[in-house]
Protein backbone atom coordinates (compact mmCIF):
# COMPACT_ATOMS: atom_id res chain seq x y z
CA UNK A 1 0.00 0.00 0.00
CA UNK A 2 1.35 3.28 -0.78
CA UNK A 3 1.81 5.72 2.01
CA UNK A 4 -0.57 7.97 3.02
CA UNK A 5 1.30 11.87 2.43
CA UNK A 6 -0.40 15.38 2.75
CA UNK A 7 0.85 18.70 2.10
CA UNK A 8 4.06 19.89 2.34
CA UNK A 9 5.18 22.39 4.28
CA UNK A 10 2.83 23.44 6.02
CA UNK A 11 3.17 22.59 9.82
CA UNK A 12 3.65 25.19 12.48
CA UNK A 13 6.23 22.55 13.97
CA UNK A 14 9.37 24.49 15.50
CA UNK A 15 11.98 22.77 17.30
CA UNK A 16 14.25 24.75 19.59
CA UNK A 17 17.37 22.73 19.94
CA UNK A 18 18.90 25.00 22.31
CA UNK A 19 16.72 24.37 24.83
CA UNK A 20 16.33 20.76 24.09
CA UNK A 21 17.68 18.65 26.93
CA UNK A 22 17.22 15.44 25.43
CA UNK A 23 14.93 13.84 27.47
CA UNK A 24 13.07 11.59 24.54
CA UNK A 25 9.58 12.56 25.40
CA UNK A 26 8.96 13.83 22.07
CA UNK A 27 10.38 10.87 20.00
CA UNK A 28 7.83 8.96 22.34
CA UNK A 29 4.74 10.57 22.18
CA UNK A 30 4.70 11.85 18.20
CA UNK A 31 2.26 9.33 16.38
CA UNK A 32 4.31 9.76 13.38
CA UNK A 33 7.84 9.77 14.56
CA UNK A 34 8.65 13.20 13.16
CA UNK A 35 11.32 13.64 15.75
CA UNK A 36 14.90 11.47 16.01
CA UNK A 37 17.71 11.66 18.77
CA UNK A 38 21.05 12.32 17.47
CA UNK A 39 23.37 13.51 19.96
CA UNK A 40 21.82 13.82 22.95
CA UNK A 41 19.39 16.21 21.44
CA UNK A 42 15.62 16.02 19.30
CA UNK A 43 15.95 16.63 16.05
CA UNK A 44 13.03 16.83 13.39
CA UNK A 45 13.67 13.99 10.69
CA UNK A 46 10.61 13.75 9.36
CA UNK A 47 8.51 17.38 9.32
CA UNK A 48 6.22 16.36 6.70
CA UNK A 49 4.11 14.44 8.47
CA UNK A 50 3.64 16.10 11.09
CA UNK A 51 -0.37 16.57 11.71
CA UNK A 52 -0.56 19.10 14.78
CA UNK A 53 -1.57 17.22 17.19
CA UNK A 54 0.24 19.07 19.94
CA UNK A 55 1.25 15.90 21.97
CA UNK A 56 4.94 16.86 21.56
CA UNK A 57 4.83 20.36 22.76
CA UNK A 58 1.85 19.64 25.55
CA UNK A 59 4.98 17.16 27.01
CA UNK A 60 8.00 19.43 26.35
CA UNK A 61 9.11 20.62 30.21
CA UNK A 62 11.86 22.81 28.74
CA UNK A 63 9.10 24.54 26.14
CA UNK A 64 11.56 23.68 23.23
CA UNK A 65 8.84 22.69 20.92
CA UNK A 66 6.02 24.92 19.84
CA UNK A 67 2.87 24.24 17.68
CA UNK A 68 -0.34 25.51 16.82
CA UNK A 69 -2.69 22.32 17.27
CA UNK A 70 -5.94 22.62 16.69
CA UNK A 71 -9.29 20.82 15.20
CA UNK A 72 -8.56 19.77 11.66
CA UNK A 73 -12.02 18.77 10.80
CA UNK A 74 -13.44 20.73 7.99
CA UNK A 75 -16.51 21.48 9.69
CA UNK A 76 -15.42 22.57 12.61
CA UNK A 77 -13.13 24.88 10.38
CA UNK A 78 -16.07 26.54 8.45
CA UNK A 79 -17.44 26.77 11.99
CA UNK A 80 -14.67 28.76 13.18
CA UNK A 81 -14.74 30.75 10.00
CA UNK A 82 -18.52 31.82 10.33
CA UNK A 83 -18.43 32.48 13.60
CA UNK A 84 -15.20 33.60 14.29
CA UNK A 85 -14.34 31.48 16.98
CA UNK A 86 -11.92 29.16 17.38
CA UNK A 87 -12.72 26.40 15.04
CA UNK A 88 -14.29 23.81 17.67
CA UNK A 89 -15.72 20.24 17.56
CA UNK A 90 -18.78 21.71 19.64
CA UNK A 91 -20.09 22.00 16.26
CA UNK A 92 -22.30 19.18 15.84
CA UNK A 93 -20.17 17.27 14.46
CA UNK A 94 -18.58 13.88 16.00
CA UNK A 95 -14.83 14.95 15.16
CA UNK B 1 -20.04 -14.90 41.27
CA UNK B 2 -21.51 -18.31 40.45
CA UNK B 3 -25.56 -17.54 40.67
CA UNK B 4 -26.75 -21.53 40.06
CA UNK B 5 -25.88 -22.50 43.54
CA UNK B 6 -26.51 -18.89 45.56
CA UNK B 7 -30.06 -18.79 45.92
CA UNK B 8 -31.75 -15.18 45.31
CA UNK B 9 -32.47 -13.49 48.88
CA UNK B 10 -36.19 -13.85 49.72
CA UNK B 11 -38.00 -10.68 51.15
CA UNK B 12 -38.37 -12.65 54.37
CA UNK B 13 -34.47 -13.62 55.07
CA UNK B 14 -33.72 -9.84 54.02
CA UNK B 15 -36.23 -8.88 56.60
CA UNK B 16 -34.95 -11.19 59.18
CA UNK B 17 -31.65 -10.16 59.60
CA UNK B 18 -32.03 -6.59 59.05
CA UNK B 19 -29.50 -5.99 61.96
CA UNK B 20 -26.84 -6.18 59.84
CA UNK B 21 -25.01 -8.55 57.71
CA UNK B 22 -25.72 -12.06 58.91
CA UNK B 23 -23.11 -14.79 59.23
CA UNK B 24 -23.00 -17.06 55.60
CA UNK B 25 -24.35 -20.53 55.88
CA UNK B 26 -21.57 -22.73 55.90
CA UNK B 27 -23.18 -25.12 52.84
CA UNK B 28 -22.73 -22.26 50.48
CA UNK B 29 -19.29 -23.58 49.61
CA UNK B 30 -19.00 -21.77 46.22
CA UNK B 31 -20.23 -18.39 46.93
CA UNK B 32 -17.33 -16.32 48.45
CA UNK B 33 -17.43 -15.68 52.37
CA UNK B 34 -18.79 -12.19 52.77
CA UNK B 35 -15.62 -9.97 54.16
CA UNK B 36 -16.49 -8.69 57.65
CA UNK B 37 -14.36 -5.21 57.02
CA UNK B 38 -16.95 -4.47 54.04
CA UNK B 39 -19.35 -1.92 54.86
CA UNK B 40 -22.66 -3.45 56.04
CA UNK B 41 -24.38 -6.05 54.13
CA UNK B 42 -21.93 -4.73 51.04
CA UNK B 43 -21.45 -8.89 50.20
CA UNK B 44 -25.59 -9.52 49.97
CA UNK B 45 -26.29 -6.30 48.07
CA UNK B 46 -23.45 -7.19 45.74
CA UNK B 47 -26.29 -7.42 42.77
CA UNK B 48 -28.37 -5.23 43.61
CA UNK B 49 -28.83 -2.00 45.56
CA UNK B 50 -32.48 0.05 45.24
CA UNK B 51 -32.39 3.35 42.10
CA UNK B 52 -29.12 1.02 41.22
CA UNK B 53 -28.85 -0.79 37.84
CA UNK B 54 -25.86 -2.71 37.51
CA UNK B 55 -23.84 -2.34 34.14
CA UNK B 56 -23.86 -5.72 32.30
CA UNK B 57 -19.79 -5.76 31.78
CA UNK B 58 -19.71 -5.48 35.85
CA UNK B 59 -18.87 -9.04 37.12
CA UNK B 60 -17.84 -8.87 40.50
CA UNK B 61 -16.64 -6.46 42.87
CA UNK B 62 -13.39 -6.06 44.92
CA UNK B 63 -13.18 -4.68 48.15
CA UNK B 64 -10.10 -2.17 48.74
CA UNK B 65 -8.69 -0.31 51.16
CA UNK B 66 -11.14 2.57 49.39
CA UNK B 67 -14.18 0.62 49.28
CA UNK B 68 -15.65 -1.61 46.63
CA UNK B 69 -14.07 -1.39 43.01
CA UNK B 70 -16.02 -2.95 39.91
CA UNK B 71 -14.46 -5.45 38.21
CA UNK B 72 -15.07 -5.75 34.31
CA UNK B 73 -15.20 -8.44 32.09
CA UNK B 74 -12.29 -8.74 29.47
CA UNK B 75 -14.99 -10.65 26.72
CA UNK B 76 -17.74 -8.45 25.00
CA UNK B 77 -21.38 -9.23 25.05
CA UNK B 78 -23.62 -8.71 22.53
CA UNK B 79 -25.03 -5.62 24.19
CA UNK B 80 -21.42 -4.22 23.91
CA UNK B 81 -21.06 -5.74 20.09
CA UNK B 82 -24.59 -3.72 19.35
CA UNK B 83 -23.34 -0.62 21.16
CA UNK B 84 -20.72 -0.44 18.94
CA UNK B 85 -22.65 -0.99 15.72
CA UNK B 86 -24.73 2.01 16.85
CA UNK B 87 -21.86 4.56 17.12
CA UNK B 88 -20.41 3.61 13.44
CA UNK B 89 -23.74 4.12 12.19
CA UNK B 90 -23.85 7.49 14.52
CA UNK B 91 -26.82 6.77 16.68
CA UNK B 92 -26.70 8.09 20.15
CA UNK B 93 -23.19 8.76 20.03
CA UNK B 94 -23.25 11.93 22.97
CA UNK B 95 -24.38 9.81 25.83
CA UNK B 96 -22.00 6.08 25.05
CA UNK B 97 -20.56 6.84 28.32
CA UNK B 98 -19.33 4.82 31.34
CA UNK B 99 -19.23 6.52 34.88
CA UNK B 100 -15.78 8.03 35.45
CA UNK B 101 -13.86 6.49 38.70
CA UNK B 102 -11.74 2.89 38.95
CA UNK B 103 -12.20 0.03 37.73
CA UNK B 104 -10.39 -3.88 37.83
CA UNK B 105 -9.99 -6.44 35.30
CA UNK B 106 -8.87 -9.69 37.09
CA UNK B 107 -7.64 -9.93 40.56
CA UNK B 108 -5.24 -6.80 40.49
CA UNK B 109 -3.36 -5.95 44.09
CA UNK B 110 -1.52 -2.97 45.09
CA UNK B 111 1.27 -3.83 42.67
CA UNK B 112 -0.86 -4.06 39.21
CA UNK B 113 -0.18 -1.47 36.54
CA UNK B 114 -3.01 1.25 36.36
CA UNK B 115 -3.83 2.29 33.20
CA UNK B 116 -5.56 5.41 32.00
CA UNK B 117 -8.89 5.56 29.82
CA UNK B 118 -11.77 7.80 28.67
CA UNK B 119 -15.15 7.07 29.64
CA UNK B 120 -16.42 6.84 25.92
CA UNK B 121 -17.80 3.29 26.48
CA UNK B 122 -16.22 2.16 22.92
CA UNK B 123 -12.39 3.59 24.25
CA UNK B 124 -13.21 1.78 27.73
CA UNK B 125 -14.37 -1.66 25.62
CA UNK B 126 -11.31 -1.39 22.83
CA UNK B 127 -9.40 -1.33 26.44
CA UNK B 128 -10.51 -4.16 28.78
CA UNK B 129 -11.36 -6.65 25.76
CA UNK B 130 -7.50 -6.49 25.17
CA UNK B 131 -6.73 -7.41 29.08
CA UNK B 132 -8.27 -11.09 29.50
CA UNK B 133 -5.13 -12.48 31.97
CA UNK B 134 -4.10 -9.40 32.96
CA UNK B 135 -4.59 -8.01 36.97
CA UNK B 136 -4.73 -4.32 36.29
CA UNK B 137 -6.87 -1.34 37.86
CA UNK B 138 -8.70 0.61 34.86
CA UNK B 139 -8.70 4.91 35.80
CA UNK B 140 -11.45 6.29 33.77
CA UNK B 141 -11.25 9.88 33.68
CA UNK B 142 -13.99 12.26 32.37
CA UNK B 143 -13.98 13.11 29.13
CA UNK B 144 -17.60 13.55 28.57
CA UNK B 145 -18.13 10.66 26.66
CA UNK B 146 -15.26 11.63 23.76
CA UNK B 147 -12.83 9.17 22.45
CA UNK B 148 -9.08 9.52 24.00
CA UNK B 149 -7.35 10.78 20.85
CA UNK B 150 -10.17 13.62 20.15
CA UNK B 151 -10.78 14.11 23.59
CA UNK B 152 -7.22 14.97 24.19
CA UNK B 153 -7.10 17.07 21.22
CA UNK B 154 -9.76 19.46 23.27
CA UNK B 155 -7.84 18.94 26.39
CA UNK B 156 -10.37 17.07 28.27
CA UNK B 157 -8.54 14.17 28.20
CA UNK B 158 -5.77 16.33 30.23
CA UNK B 159 -3.64 16.95 32.96
CA UNK B 160 -6.07 18.38 35.45
CA UNK B 161 -8.87 15.56 35.12
CA UNK B 162 -6.12 13.05 35.63
CA UNK B 163 -4.56 14.51 38.67
CA UNK B 164 -8.35 15.47 39.82
CA UNK B 165 -9.64 11.47 39.22
CA UNK B 166 -6.35 10.28 41.33
CA UNK B 167 -7.25 12.03 43.99
CA UNK B 168 -10.66 11.60 43.83
CA UNK B 169 -10.24 7.91 43.71
CA UNK B 170 -7.33 7.78 46.20
CA UNK B 171 -5.09 6.13 44.05
CA UNK B 172 -2.52 6.54 46.61
CA UNK B 173 -4.51 3.72 48.99
CA UNK B 174 -4.83 1.31 46.56
CA UNK B 175 -1.41 0.65 44.84
CA UNK B 176 2.34 1.25 46.13
CA UNK B 177 3.51 1.97 43.33
CA UNK B 178 3.16 5.59 41.68
CA UNK B 179 2.91 5.21 37.89
CA UNK B 180 0.42 5.82 35.54
CA UNK B 181 0.29 4.07 32.12
CA UNK B 182 -1.93 6.40 29.81
CA UNK B 183 -2.52 5.83 26.04
CA UNK B 184 -0.42 7.38 23.78
CA UNK B 185 -2.91 8.99 22.20
CA UNK B 186 -3.94 11.38 24.89
CA UNK B 187 -0.47 12.98 25.36
CA UNK B 188 -1.99 15.88 22.91
CA UNK B 189 -3.45 16.88 26.41
CA UNK B 190 -1.87 15.44 28.87
CA UNK B 191 1.81 17.18 30.44
CA UNK B 192 3.52 13.99 31.40
CA UNK B 193 5.95 16.31 33.87
CA UNK B 194 2.61 18.35 35.61
CA UNK B 195 0.93 15.47 35.96
CA UNK B 196 3.81 14.37 38.27
CA UNK B 197 4.32 17.08 39.82
CA UNK B 198 0.44 18.04 40.65
CA UNK B 199 -0.08 14.13 41.70
CA UNK B 200 2.74 12.33 42.53
CA UNK B 201 2.46 10.08 39.76
CA UNK B 202 4.29 9.22 37.03
CA UNK B 203 3.18 9.30 33.29
CA UNK B 204 4.53 6.63 31.66
CA UNK B 205 2.51 6.41 27.88
CA UNK B 206 1.60 3.04 26.70
CA UNK B 207 1.52 1.91 22.96
CA UNK B 208 -0.98 3.46 20.42
CA UNK B 209 -3.17 0.26 20.51
CA UNK B 210 -4.78 -1.30 23.49
CA UNK B 211 -4.13 -4.40 21.54
CA UNK B 212 -0.31 -3.87 21.75
CA UNK B 213 -0.89 -3.72 25.72
CA UNK B 214 -0.11 -7.33 26.71
CA UNK B 215 3.24 -7.08 24.59
CA UNK B 216 3.88 -3.52 26.55
CA UNK B 217 3.06 -5.37 29.66
CA UNK B 218 5.42 -7.97 29.72
CA UNK B 219 8.45 -6.06 28.04
CA UNK B 220 8.82 -4.01 31.33
CA UNK B 221 6.32 -0.87 29.58
CA UNK B 222 8.82 -0.86 26.67
CA UNK B 223 6.65 -0.15 23.35
CA UNK B 224 8.86 -0.92 19.97
CA UNK B 225 8.49 1.95 17.48
CA UNK B 226 5.68 0.48 15.55
CA UNK B 227 3.68 0.46 18.81
CA UNK B 228 3.83 3.94 19.00
CA UNK B 229 2.81 4.99 15.47
CA UNK B 230 -0.24 5.77 14.44
CA UNK B 231 -1.79 3.59 11.49
CA UNK B 232 -4.77 4.64 8.79
CA UNK B 233 -5.27 1.39 7.82
CA UNK B 234 -8.19 -0.30 4.93
CA UNK B 235 -10.47 -1.63 7.52
CA UNK B 236 -10.03 1.71 9.88
CA UNK B 237 -11.06 4.12 7.46
CA UNK B 238 -13.85 1.72 6.39
CA UNK B 239 -15.63 1.52 9.67
CA UNK B 240 -15.34 5.76 9.46
CA UNK B 241 -17.57 5.57 6.55
CA UNK B 242 -21.02 5.01 8.05
CA UNK B 243 -20.83 8.00 10.44
CA UNK B 244 -19.70 10.53 7.43
CA UNK B 245 -22.75 9.29 5.25
CA UNK B 246 -25.41 9.87 8.22
CA UNK B 247 -23.37 13.11 9.37
CA UNK B 248 -24.74 14.39 5.62
CA UNK B 249 -28.04 13.43 6.51
CA UNK B 250 -29.69 16.59 7.06
CA UNK B 251 -28.00 18.22 4.25
CA UNK B 252 -28.57 15.38 1.41
CA UNK B 253 -32.11 15.72 2.24
CA UNK B 254 -32.71 19.58 2.04
CA UNK B 255 -30.56 19.22 -1.27
CA UNK B 256 -32.48 16.37 -2.30
CA UNK B 257 -36.27 18.34 -1.96
CA UNK B 258 -34.34 21.47 -3.47
CA UNK B 259 -33.15 19.29 -6.50
CA UNK B 260 -36.50 17.53 -6.92
CA UNK B 261 -38.06 21.29 -6.50
CA UNK B 262 -35.82 22.86 -9.31
CA UNK B 263 -36.44 19.98 -11.44
CA UNK B 264 -39.73 21.00 -12.56
CA UNK B 265 -38.56 24.66 -13.79
CA UNK B 266 -38.52 24.56 -17.38
CA UNK B 267 -39.81 25.75 -21.12
CA UNK B 268 -43.72 25.13 -19.64
CA UNK B 269 -42.99 26.88 -16.41
CA UNK B 270 -42.97 24.28 -14.60
CA UNK B 271 -43.91 20.72 -14.96
CA UNK B 272 -44.57 17.67 -12.35
CA UNK B 273 -43.31 15.53 -15.02
CA UNK B 274 -40.00 17.19 -15.40
CA UNK B 275 -40.04 17.72 -11.33
CA UNK B 276 -39.93 13.87 -10.89
CA UNK B 277 -37.80 12.84 -13.94
CA UNK B 278 -35.13 15.65 -13.67
CA UNK B 279 -35.57 15.59 -9.78
CA UNK B 280 -34.56 12.35 -9.79
CA UNK B 281 -31.38 11.98 -12.08
CA UNK B 282 -29.99 15.08 -10.35
CA UNK B 283 -30.81 13.37 -7.21
CA UNK B 284 -28.74 10.29 -8.32
CA UNK B 285 -25.86 12.39 -9.03
CA UNK B 286 -26.09 14.02 -5.83
CA UNK B 287 -26.04 10.40 -4.16
CA UNK B 288 -23.01 9.24 -6.13
CA UNK B 289 -20.77 12.19 -5.26
CA UNK B 290 -21.79 11.29 -1.97
CA UNK B 291 -21.17 8.12 -1.71
CA UNK B 292 -17.97 8.59 -3.55
CA UNK B 293 -16.28 10.96 -1.44
CA UNK B 294 -17.37 10.00 1.71
CA UNK B 295 -17.14 5.56 1.08
CA UNK B 296 -15.58 5.21 -1.77
CA UNK B 297 -12.46 7.72 -1.47
CA UNK B 298 -11.83 7.19 2.15
CA UNK B 299 -11.01 4.12 1.17
CA UNK B 300 -8.89 3.84 -1.92
CA UNK B 301 -7.43 6.65 -0.05
CA UNK B 302 -3.49 5.74 -0.59
CA UNK B 303 -4.46 5.06 -4.12
CA UNK B 304 -5.53 7.86 -5.47
CA UNK B 305 -3.39 10.47 -6.85
CA UNK B 306 -2.76 13.82 -4.84
CA UNK B 307 -2.35 14.97 -1.02
CA UNK B 308 -5.24 17.04 -0.54
CA UNK B 309 -8.29 15.06 0.47
CA UNK B 310 -10.73 17.86 -1.67
CA UNK B 311 -8.04 16.69 -4.90
CA UNK B 312 -8.74 12.81 -3.89
CA UNK B 313 -12.31 13.21 -3.71
CA UNK B 314 -11.95 15.18 -7.63
CA UNK B 315 -10.38 12.50 -9.08
CA UNK B 316 -12.36 9.98 -7.71
CA UNK B 317 -15.50 12.00 -8.84
CA UNK B 318 -14.55 12.46 -12.14
CA UNK B 319 -14.09 9.08 -12.70
CA UNK B 320 -17.24 8.30 -11.74
CA UNK B 321 -18.43 10.86 -13.40
CA UNK B 322 -17.03 9.63 -17.18
CA UNK B 323 -18.07 6.16 -16.04
CA UNK B 324 -21.92 7.62 -15.34
CA UNK B 325 -21.64 9.59 -18.52
CA UNK B 326 -20.36 6.00 -20.31
CA UNK B 327 -23.22 4.09 -19.32
CA UNK B 328 -25.49 7.03 -19.54
CA UNK B 329 -24.74 8.16 -22.74
CA UNK B 330 -28.23 7.66 -24.81
CA UNK B 331 -29.91 9.50 -22.19
CA UNK B 332 -27.30 12.49 -21.53
CA UNK B 333 -27.43 15.60 -23.96
CA UNK B 334 -25.15 17.70 -23.97
CA UNK B 335 -25.39 20.11 -20.74
CA UNK B 336 -26.71 17.22 -19.30
CA UNK B 337 -23.22 15.49 -19.44
CA UNK B 338 -21.76 18.81 -18.83
CA UNK B 339 -23.52 19.14 -15.52
CA UNK B 340 -23.08 15.38 -14.31
CA UNK B 341 -19.30 16.09 -15.31
CA UNK B 342 -18.79 18.57 -12.51
CA UNK B 343 -21.21 18.66 -9.96
CA UNK B 344 -20.30 14.56 -9.34
CA UNK B 345 -16.66 16.09 -8.55
CA UNK B 346 -18.05 18.87 -6.43
CA UNK B 347 -19.55 17.11 -4.39
CA UNK B 348 -17.54 14.39 -3.94
CA UNK B 349 -14.23 16.80 -3.49
CA UNK B 350 -16.51 18.11 -0.17
CA UNK B 351 -17.25 14.85 1.15
CA UNK B 352 -13.74 13.94 0.71
CA UNK B 353 -12.52 17.62 2.16
CA UNK B 354 -14.60 16.76 5.32
CA UNK B 355 -13.06 13.25 5.55
CA UNK B 356 -10.20 14.83 7.19
CA UNK B 357 -12.08 15.17 10.68
CA UNK B 358 -11.69 11.55 10.59
CA UNK B 359 -7.84 11.31 9.59
CA UNK B 360 -4.77 10.15 11.62
CA UNK B 361 -2.54 12.04 9.52
CA UNK B 362 -4.02 15.36 8.70
CA UNK B 363 -2.83 19.04 9.90
CA UNK B 364 -5.42 21.69 10.75
CA UNK B 365 -2.57 24.38 8.94
CA UNK B 366 -2.91 22.06 5.96
CA UNK B 367 -6.41 21.05 6.38
CA UNK B 368 -7.34 25.15 6.10
CA UNK B 369 -4.76 25.23 3.30
CA UNK B 370 -6.56 23.05 0.87
CA UNK B 371 -9.82 24.70 1.69
CA UNK B 372 -9.49 28.09 1.19
CA UNK B 373 -8.65 26.87 -2.45
CA UNK B 374 -11.23 24.13 -2.67
CA UNK B 375 -14.23 25.46 -1.27
CA UNK B 376 -14.51 28.53 -4.22
CA UNK B 377 -13.91 25.98 -6.78
CA UNK B 378 -16.62 23.81 -5.68
CA UNK B 379 -18.90 26.21 -5.67
CA UNK B 380 -17.68 27.37 -8.93
CA UNK B 381 -18.15 23.96 -10.68
CA UNK B 382 -22.06 23.48 -8.67
CA UNK B 383 -22.70 27.05 -10.44
CA UNK B 384 -21.55 25.67 -13.63
CA UNK B 385 -23.28 22.49 -13.24
CA UNK B 386 -26.59 24.22 -12.32
CA UNK B 387 -26.48 26.42 -15.05
CA UNK B 388 -25.56 23.52 -17.41
CA UNK B 389 -28.86 21.48 -15.66
CA UNK B 390 -31.24 24.24 -16.68
CA UNK B 391 -29.90 24.58 -20.15
CA UNK B 392 -30.46 20.95 -20.78
CA UNK B 393 -34.08 21.51 -19.77
CA UNK B 394 -35.07 23.92 -21.79
CA UNK B 395 -33.05 22.52 -24.71
CA UNK B 396 -35.39 19.61 -24.46
CA UNK B 397 -33.10 17.29 -22.56
CA UNK B 398 -32.43 15.83 -18.99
Amino acid sequence: MPELNYLKDVTTLKLDQEKCTGCMLCTLVCPHGVFAMQDGKAQLTDRDRCMECGACARNCAFEAISVSAGVGCASAIIYGWLTGKEASCDCGGSC
Amino acid sequence: MSQSCCPPETETTSAATSSCCPPQPAAANCCPPATLEESCCAAKDKKERPGYRLEPYVTDWLSTPTGEVPQVATRLGRQDTLGAWQMRWGSGRNRYTIAPGLYAVGQPDGDAPVMVSANYKLSFDALRKELSKIDAWILVIDTKGINVWCAAGKGTFGTDEIVRRVKSCQLEKIVSHRQLIVPQLGAPGVAAHAVARQSGFKVIYGPVRASDLPSFLLSGLQATAQMRRVTFKARERLILTPVELVMMNKVSGWAIICLFLLGGIGPSIYSLNDMWHRGLTASAVYLAGLLTGAVLTPILLPWIPGAALAWKGVVAGLAAAVLACGLFAGLLDLPGSLALLLALPAVASYCAMNFTGSTTYTSPSGVEKEMRLAIPLQALALLGAATAWFWSAFSGGS
